[in-house]
């Protein structure tokens, strides 16, 4: 497990290059830019299990989905941020993307320090000390439960059919 | 209790009388907007558009701009696979490549109407604030559940109350009027918020009003809106647009407001967002001197008519200095024809600028006026994020087209006050 730490105001080109939006739209494409233009060491070295630790606004910028997509799909464990920009938010609970708002527990972090997430109870362990985090409303959480949004509008229309 | 505009919208919208910030809804948006990014969206959805096709051949409101014409193989298979798909769903609102950039396509036809709610795959659908309609940006995975459904789920928004006093004054401008307000709030002042905007509104014509709601989400805003008052119906009736009176809700006076703010016109100078975030925001005086290498006038924030007009008449006569490059982009056909027609274009190319197809163009670093490392762009768009214009060790200033204009003549930044003298 390894904590990828960065600072405020991450935003969506600095999290996948807007010149490679619309020449990559797949996972596969996706994931050798990610964090390109921020950190050139993270899509090379970045593992299942790992996790973000940032500070305001993360996400913020474009509409671009590339990010969430591609973070879910190394295996982010979670991005644990000081807060979230609302467009990465939804794009985020839309794929199924772990997001902790907790700017207690990104403060408290320091280098070396072990991490673990507790999704159901809603706690963030960073080193020796537990953060709570407020759980997801219902309608976001069913969204998470289904597998993405994808996931749960198929699951509607099939249902809606039937 | 009175109720905020983001709070009335959404209470009609989805059938409640009543609506709390926090509180969630499902809505059936009017529109959905979507662009070259269409592509990727059908793609993840392609058995379900087969079995159960789109919901509505209206809701969809498809633009090409983001990388027009085709720069390469793959944008053109992907413009390609829009085309075949606008045409087997007989969707009817599909603008081809050449039209113009998708947020002044959604304003100048008449799509965004007051009190609709329009959402899009593209974070500045927060423009369609300045005619009075809920908008607001969404990622591409919602856009395909919300063609194959119609509908979504919104938070309501808390909202912040802006009250504008007296009237900007010459050269001072819309874009540095929202550039203040970003730089005093910061870059997620108004995150998961609603802007409202009081006051001496009536001074704003409805394409500064554009400029100011399009960057909304640049404070992270949900949506920016403005009221429906005589300039806006003078729009409409213009542009022959339908609309609805009934349907212009506006905020109650005793709404209730997360916070407040009020900013006085009068006072406002020409400003520019310093490298690499919007908020970062500086007077002319604190980067004036410095050399650019790119100018760059046009993009959904800045380039319609009255921004060309603004260039034309700075540089008419002129040259830009040959340390510069300058690059013009209209936002749409429309807009183009208008500028040729009144000879702002010739004007702007006489003086050295270099003309783009409408469409997003350099903004977002896709193709067409990408930065070379070292080199500073001053842009009357909305983003200045490293690396958005191709290259991350460039450097983007955002500021006025009047600003712009006259940094072009100049090769560095200049008060545009300068040539007002």
């Amino acid at each position: 497990m390894r904590v990828w730490k960065y600072g405020d105001d991450i935003n969506t080109d600095m999290l996948f290059p807007g010149k490679y939006t619309y020449t990559c739209s797949t996972v596969e494409e996706i994931k050798p830019h990610l964090l390109e233009d921020l950190d050139t060491e993270f899509a090379s070295n970045v593992q299942k299990g790992d996790f973000i630790f940032a500070g305001k606004n993360f996400g913020c910028g474009s509409s671009r989905e590339q990010p969430a997509l591609g973070l879910k799909a190394v295996g982010i464990r979670a991005v644990v941020a000081e807060s979230f920009s609302r467009i990465f938010f939804r794009a985020s609970i839309n794929q199924g993307l772990l997001l902790i708002e907790s700017p207690e527990a990104v403060r408290s972090y320091s280098a070396g320090d072990e991490v673990d997430v507790d999704p159901v109870e809603g706690k963030i362990y960073v080193g020796d000390k537990t953060f709570s985090f407020p759980k997801l409303p219902p309608e976001m959480l069913e969204i998470i439960e289904a597998g993405g949004l994808l996931a749960y509008t198929k699951k509607k229309l099939e249902t809606r059919k039937n | 209790m009175g109720m905020t505009f983001a709070e009335k919208v959404l209470a009609v919208k989805s059938g409640n009388k009543e609506v709390v910030p926090g509180q969630i809804v499902t809505v059936k948006p009017d529109h959905l907007l979507t662009h070259d990014n269409t592509s990727a969206i059908i793609g993840k959805i392609s058995d379900e558009l087969d079995k159960y096709g789109v919901v509505r051949d209206d809701l969809s409101i498809i633009v090409l701009d983001h990388v027009v014409p085709a720069a390469s193989e793959k944008n053109a298979a992907g413009h390609k696979k829009i085309r075949s798909f606008v045409k087997e769903h007989h969707l009817k609102n599909f603008f081809d490549v050449g039209e113009g950039i998708c947020h002044q396509i959604v304003y100048e036809k008449g799509f965004a109407k007051p009190g609709s709610i329009v959402l899009g795959s593209d974070s500045h659908t927060c423009s369609y604030g300045a005619v009075g309609a809920f908008a607001s940006g969404i990622d591409r995975t919602e856009a395909a559940s919300i063609m194959l459904t119609g509908e979504t789920w919104l938070k309501v928004p808390p909202t912040i109350k802006i009250t504008l006093k007296g009237s900007l004054k010459y050269p001072a401008s819309a874009k540095d009027l929202i550039l203040t307000i970003i730089g005093t709030i910061s870059a997620d002042g108004a995150g998961y918020k609603a802007v409202e905007f009081h006051g001496d509104v009536s001074s704003l014509s409805m394409d500064e009003r554009f400029t100011i709601a399009n960057m909304g989400v640049e404070m992270g805003a949900k949506v920016t809106v403005f009221p429906v008052d005589e300039t806006a119906k003078e729009f409409f009736s213009s542009n022959n647009i339908s609309f609805s009176q009934n349907d212009a809700v506006w905020a109650d006076p005793d709404a209730e407001y997360e916070r407040e703010l009020t900013f006085n016109l009068d006072e406002i100078k020409p400003v520019v967002a310093a490298p690499h975030t919007v908020d970062n925001l500086k007077s002319i005086k604190d980067v004036e001197g410095t050399p650019i290498d790119q100018c760059f006038i046009g993009t959904c924030t800045n380039g319609r008519l009255s921004d060309i007009k603004i260039a034309a008449s700075i540089l008419k006569g002129k040259k830009i200095s040959p340390d510069t490059r300058l690059l013009i982009l209209p936002a749409s056909r429309k807009i183009l024809r208008e500028a040729m027609a009144k000879g702002y274009i010739d004007t702007l190319i006489e003086a050295g600028a270099l003309l783009l197809p409408p469409g997003c163009g350099p903004c977002l670093g896709a193709h067409q006026g990408a930065l070379a490392p070292g080199e500073k762009c001053l842009s009357t768009a909305n983003r200045n994020f490293k690396g958005r214009m191709g290259c991350k060790e460039a450097e983007i200033f955002l500021a006025s087209p009047a600003t712009v204009a006259v940094s072009a003549i100049y090769g560095k930044i200049t008060d545009p006050g300068k040539e007002a003298e």
